[in-house]
């Protein structure tokens, strides 16, 4: 009763703070949308916060005549590839570290949780070192192998915490059934830990979808381009011809757009993965 | 039959899953991030062209690097970087995970806004604040001529402050979303509690939602931190360093030092700084939660 009292008087200033952060966020993909609307040569002369007088899609058309569908296919060829390994390998890896309770397994997943706290950027060198020496410079696997071994210890977190819940006469019954361990992975850990895949999922592939560095440090051929990459590549091949750009910019937030329109709940918990605790 | 099949479950039983599991797993993540790691610190201590064969030089690197003034340069605007940017993004995406907390209509319609900037890149939003800062055709050209012509991006005193904004642009929504699923958690009585106390707006926000957010505010501060610590791709998009230096921070300067000017050594030297103090904040911060972990988070909710 009293909080409805609270609710009654409204939060004026919050409600201004709010619409602050509203156009902050609001105006720079206006502007994007716009721009990328644009013919060229208007782009010099017309204001840039009012629609264009003369929309057009040639800057679409020109970003697609430009391998866009291409390096989309890469994107989606990489992120694919690498969530389907980050979770068959957490997956399994987390079934042996939950069910095992050896001093082995505990130590195991100490040293994977240690990877945690290791800083991506600052591995680029070695990663390169490796990658040339192993001779996959400048391939798609070259992206997959790094993502997917940054990608381990916050997967098995995830999915330890998880497999952790499933009740152990579960897995007692199914052994006194006669089923051996990869049968009780397929047939009990795999469906009772879909909500922890799901949310791996999303957050993993979220994350090689907009990587950039690896890309940038071990690739240079257009045909193993990403999706962020080639909007850094097309900033300096369009140059001056802004609306093109903003066009593939775009483009590149389609995707995750759809993604955002069809599962939002899914999403917003995928993004926040195991930090959201 | 029954009996060996018994047998057979019950050795299962005591031995559990294999190892060989875990394998498949804990080869990716040793050969490309643990080997890695240890491999940084040992190629800081020679020298290497990015293409020939890394030749040993001992200590010389480390005290070539570490006395180097564009060295501390880079870190002391690390520093900086770190430090304004958690200043400008913690309060902002605190508050906004508060609002969007918030069960009212327009509060919803708001959150569905401010997700936005999680649909693009960091690439995309480099690219993006690049042509809309610009001088000449960005935002600028909206006003009238004169009035908001400041080169962001190319002003060596304003560059590394105009980054700190677009990065926050990028990362305040995520942290938000982090503050809106901790504040949701906070019991309702706290607040049914605090009001028959005579509790304002402010005074809740004080005495009932911070103190509960203690974990998220932790959990939040050191991804920041850290975060903003290694912050590559958006500052490389926009500024690539520039213009000088005046945006070069030491994961950029890692980047330019390593892949431009082909010298790996001093690169892994800025490496390992990055690790050291990333993993010093990180350790700093869960001691700093793991203190007050013995007293229940809901403490006195009934």
């Amino acid at each position: 009763m009293s909080r409805r009292r609270i609710r009654e008087t409204p939060n004026v200033l919050g409600a201004l703070g709010g619409l602050v952060w509203v156009v902050v966020t609001i105006v720079p993909v206006y502007y994007l949308v716009l721009t990328s609307l644009r013919r060229q040569q208007d782009y010099f002369v017309e204001n840039p916060l009012l629609p264009p007088a003369d929309p057009t899609l040639d800057a679409y058309r020109l970003v697609l005549e430009n391998d866009f569908l291409r390096y989309l296919g890469n994107s989606l060829v990489i992120t694919v590839a690498s969530v389907v390994v980050i979770l068959t390998v957490s997956l399994m890896a987390s079934y042996y570290l939950v069910r095992a309770g050896t001093p082995l397994s505990r130590g195991t997943l100490r040293l994977v949780l240690l990877g945690l706290a290791i800083p991506v950027q600052a591995t680029i060198i070695p990663v390169y070192y490796l990658i040339v020496r192993l001779g996959l410079y400048d391939t798609l696997v070259a992206l997959i192998l790094p993502a997917v071994a940054f990608a381990i210890p916050i997967s098995v977190l995830i999915i330890v915490n998880f497999v952790r819940d499933i009740p152990a006469e579960l897995f007692e019954s199914m052994h006194a059934d006669g089923a051996g361990h990869g049968r009780v992975l397929v047939a009990l850990v795999l469906p009772l830990s879909r909500p922890a895949l799901l949310t791996v999922g999303i957050y993993q592939a979220l994350q090689v979808w907009n990587g950039f560095l690896f890309p940038l440090i071990l690739t240079q051929s257009s045909s193993v381009r990403v999706l962020p990459l080639s909007l850094w590549t097309y900033q300096g091949q369009f140059a001056v011809n802004v609306p093109a750009v903003l066009a593939a910019v775009t483009l590149s937030a389609l995707p995750v757009l759809a993604a955002f329109i069809v599962g939002r709940r899914q999403l917003v918990s995928g993004l926040t993965a195991g930090f959201g605790k | 039959m029954t009996i060996v099949r018994r047998s057979g479950a019950a050795r299962m039983r005591r031995t559990g899953p294999p190892f060989w599991l875990a394998l498949p797993a804990l080869v990716l993540f040793g050969c490309f991030a643990l080997l890695p790691l240890v491999g940084v610190a040992v190629l800081s201590f020679m020298e290497w062209d990015g293409l020939g064969t890394p030749r040993w030089a001992g200590t010389e690197i480390w005290l070539d690097t570490v006395t180097d003034p564009a060295t501390r340069a880079a870190l002391w605007r690390t520093v900086v970087f770190v430090v304004v940017s958690y200043l400008f993004q913690a309060p902002v995406a605190l508050l906004l995970g508060v609002f969007t907390a918030g069960r009212q209509r327009y509060r919803a319609v708001f959150a569905v806004l401010y997700f936005l900037p999680l649909l693009f890149s960091s690439a995309a939003i480099g690219i993006t604040f690049r042509s809309l800062l610009d001088p000449n055709f960005g935002l600028s050209r909206a006003f009238s001529p004169g009035t908001l012509t400041t080169n962001w991006l190319g002003d060596p005193d304003l560059a590394l402050y105009a980054v700190i904004f677009v990065v926050g642009w990028c990362f305040v929504p995520f942290h938000a979303l982090l503050y809106q699923a901790g504040v949701r958690q906070i019991p309702a009585s706290l607040y049914e509690a605090a009001t028959l106390d005579g509790a304002g707006r402010w005074q809740q926000l004080r005495h009932v939602t911070l103190p509960q957010l203690r974990y998220t505010i932790v959990t939040s501060s050191t991804l920041m931190l850290v975060g903003s610590l290694t912050c590559f791709d958006v500052v490389f998009v926009l500024t690539a360093g520039g213009p000088g230096e005046a945006t070069r921070i030491l994961p950029l300067d890692m980047y330019l030092t390593g892949f431009r000017s082909y010298q790996m050594g001093p690169a892994s030297v800025i490496a390992v700084i990055l690790v050291v103090i990333g993993l010093t904040l990180s350790l700093f911060l869960s001691r700093v939660s793991g203190a007050g972990r013995m007293q229940s988070q809901q403490a006195g909710a009934a």
